[in-house]
């Protein structure tokens, strides 16, 4: 393990905690939404460079299956802002706002 | 000397989680209660990697992240965005119950094996035996994979029926969905 490896992951774990300040502070919840999908990426990115430092390859397909994850809780935490549901299916849902004219607020 | 320097990433996550679960507990908004929970299992997933434990990480990333932020938001659809305020009650019986607990636990810690032990209980016996004879019989790299999707094939796979027929049965039980039948009658004539 090379130290500034290690360096670069104290960096990423400064920058989840900072994150983490946003998610407890945040006055919106739009900032949190923000805050919980970079700390997502955050934990990614500390995962592959915790693979590079203990030499284990297994942590890379955790940090793949993290990425999806985040995508999809992401969507998840949108999808029940914009609509107060999470029964309809995204496109039907912004087809019948459209034909109702309740798309644009 | 990698465990050196890769315990001081272990505190800075345990850190994380602690400051997350107080503030599970302080806050009032819902949302972002939901949200932290999300960041907690992401944590200790991250945590469980740092241990070794890629296989429960997977669980924990796959259960704890995905599937349950999702459930407890739908949750939060049928109930309130904000929870109620605590009483000032303080419950002391139930506090020196825990404490004794917790201090029970915190006695038994030296009696624990220090981590990668290679003469503890779990390396020594039939853990050992695994070890040697994975190799040799099944040829998948990682032990536990080996156990779970081997030596224990009939007992995964019965977990596995189990839940399927239980995921089935809840959903005969409430229907595949309610959209369709309210509202997309009429688009299908």
């Amino acid at each position: 393990m090379d130290v500034v490896t290690f360096i670069i992951a104290l960096g990423l774990t400064a920058s989840m905690a900072i994150m983490l300040a946003r998610l407890f502070a945040g006055p919106t919840l739009y900032d949190r939404v923000l805050a919980a999908n970079s700390f997502g990426t955050k934990t990614v990115l500390f995962l592959l460079v915790f693979a590079a430092i203990v030499d284990r390859q297994d942590a890379i397909d955790i940090a793949l299956l993290y990425a999806l994850i985040n995508f999809v809780a992401t969507i998840a935490i949108l999808k029940f802002f914009r609509y107060r549901s999470l029964e309809i299916a995204l496109a039907q849902m912004s087809l019948r706002k459209a034909l109702d004219g309740e798309y644009d607020e | 000397m990698p465990s050196d320097l890769t315990q001081y990433l272990d505190y800075a996550l345990i850190a994380m989680l602690l400051a997350v679960g107080f503030a599970i507990v302080r806050l009032r908004n819902l949302f972002a209660v939901v949200m932290l929970t999300g960041v907690y299992s992401l944590l200790s997933a991250a945590w469980f990697v740092s241990l070794d434990a890629v296989d429960v990480a997977f669980t924990e990333a796959a259960v704890g992240a995905g599937i349950s932020t999702v459930l407890m938001l739908g949750a939060m659809l049928l109930t309130a965005r904000e929870s109620e305020p605590a009483g000032k009650k303080r419950h002391w019986a139930a506090f020196a119950v825990v404490a004794a607990a917790g201090a029970a636990l915190f006695f038994a810690i030296p009696d624990m094996p220090v981590y990668g032990d290679p003469d503890s209980p779990a390396n020594s016996y039939v853990g050992m035996d695994y070890m040697d004879r994975t190799p040799n019989e099944i040829a998948v790299p990682n032990v536990v994979t080996a156990v779970l999707a081997s030596y224990r094939g009939y007992d995964t796979m019965g977990e596995t029926v189990v839940v399927f027929s239980a995921a089935l049965g809840v959903m005969l039980l409430l229907g595949f969905g309610t959209g369709r039948r309210e509202e997309d009658e009429e688009d299908e004539l």
